[in-house]
């Protein structure tokens, strides 16, 4: 009985953590400005949506990976998703919820955008510094 | 019984993350800035050093094994403590009530060593076997952890705090407690799942790697807005 309520417990406070990481680390790219072709490529003009996430991600596909990205971006991919199950699992009975939900999964979108713009600017000083040597 | 090679896997990949922590602090010259966090790596390199000694020596089974894992897990535990009291030190380093803050934890790790003791006390099972007490206090850590990285994490967010690697280096140590707590809670209810097994070992090389991304991502400097931590807008 004790270990059930402690796994509550814990899994209650797991959940919250991971939300807060993962929230920390989209707050992290929030202050970035896109540069004026990512959006143009992604059609983000000030704010992203929601569902510009899945478009920026495929776009992220076709450039060179920076290994540093890549857990964060695997978080911020996991939290998208539970963002998306909970929205059409609650959202019916808490509209408040789907508002803030779209919110969040709006930051994700940016935070993936905000990747896009790093991975083109490192192609670039690549690409210029092979054409130096 | 030994562990088997996914268990050992899992054991080196760990072991081989607290050691890029350490590289990484290094290299991004702030070893001595997350100095208890770096300590609290080295020693556990060195506890997986020792306990793979003992384990080669004497088997899984055995009392001496037992005695080392269950030793050192104690210490580490109070170690990462330290590391959880030295990150409060940081988010309360400008606010007057630091030294008392100190003192507190202090006061609080000893009332959590006496419960324990006291505990394993009146458990003639336990009473025993040498590793109880240690056993004890390690459980009980951890849950005083959960609680004070919950503590820390409304402090961080009351406070707004805005230096984005402290910020992140407090909500893995929450994670990482939340989840070990969760894994050793799911041991008790469902030791039958196979999967229980590696949960643990699994668990101990996020804390390593999500530090590790954290002193590759972002500098001393990096500033987040805190008014996005915050789940609810104000």
């Amino acid at each position: 009985m004790m270990a059930a309520i402690i796994l509550v417990v814990s899994l209650v406070t797991l959940m919250m953590f991971f939300v807060s990481y993962c929230r920390s680390l989209t707050a992290s790219s929030a202050s970035h400005a896109l540069s004026e072709e990512v959006r143009d490529v992604t059609g983000i003009a000030s704010r992203a949506s929601g569902h510009d996430f899945t478009r920026v991600m495929q776009l992220l596909q076709l450039c060179p990976d920076r290994p540093a990205d890549r857990i964060g971006l695997r978080a911020v991919q996991l939290y998208y998703s539970f963002l998306g199950a909970a929205q059409s699992a609650i959202s019916r009975m808490a509209p408040s919820f789907g508002s803030w939900s779209e919110m969040e999964r709006a930051s994700c979108a940016y935070f993936v955008a905000v990747v896009l713009d790093k991975r083109i600017s490192l192609s670039r000083e690549m690409l210029a510094q092979q054409s130096e040597s | 019984m030994q562990p088997g090679s996914v268990e050992l896997f899992i054991w080196y990949i760990g072991t081989a993350l607290e050691l890029a922590f350490v590289v990484c602090s290094i290299a991004r010259k702030s070893f001595f800035a997350y100095f208890f966090l770096n300590l609290y790596m080295l020693l556990t390199v060195l506890a997986d050093v020792a306990r793979w000694l003992v384990l080669r020596k004497f088997g899984f089974s055995s009392e001496q094994y037992m005695g080392c894992y269950y030793y050192t897990d104690a210490l580490l535990t109070v170690l990462l403590y330290v590391s959880l009291i030295s990150l409060y030190s940081r988010v309360f380093g400008e606010l007057r009530f630091a030294k008392h803050m100190r003192l507190a934890a202090v006061v609080l790790l000893l009332g959590t060593a006496g419960f324990s003791y006291a505990v394993v006390a009146h458990s003639e099972s336990r009473l025993y076997t040498g590793s109880g007490f240690a056993y004890e206090l390690s459980q009980n850590l951890y849950f005083v952890g959960i609680v004070l990285s919950y503590l820390l994490w409304g402090a961080v967010l009351k406070l707004r705090e805005t230096r984005t690697r402290l910020v992140q280096i407090v909500l893995s140590l929450g994670l990482y407690f939340s989840a070990y707590a969760a894994s050793y809670a799911l041991y008790n209810v469902a030791p039958q799942y196979g999967v229980v097994r590696y949960a643990a070992g699994a668990i101990g090389c996020l804390l390593p790697l999500a530090w590790c991304i954290t002193m590759l991502r972002y500098s001393e400097e990096s500033r987040l807005v805190p008014a996005q931590l915050v789940a609810v807008p104000r």
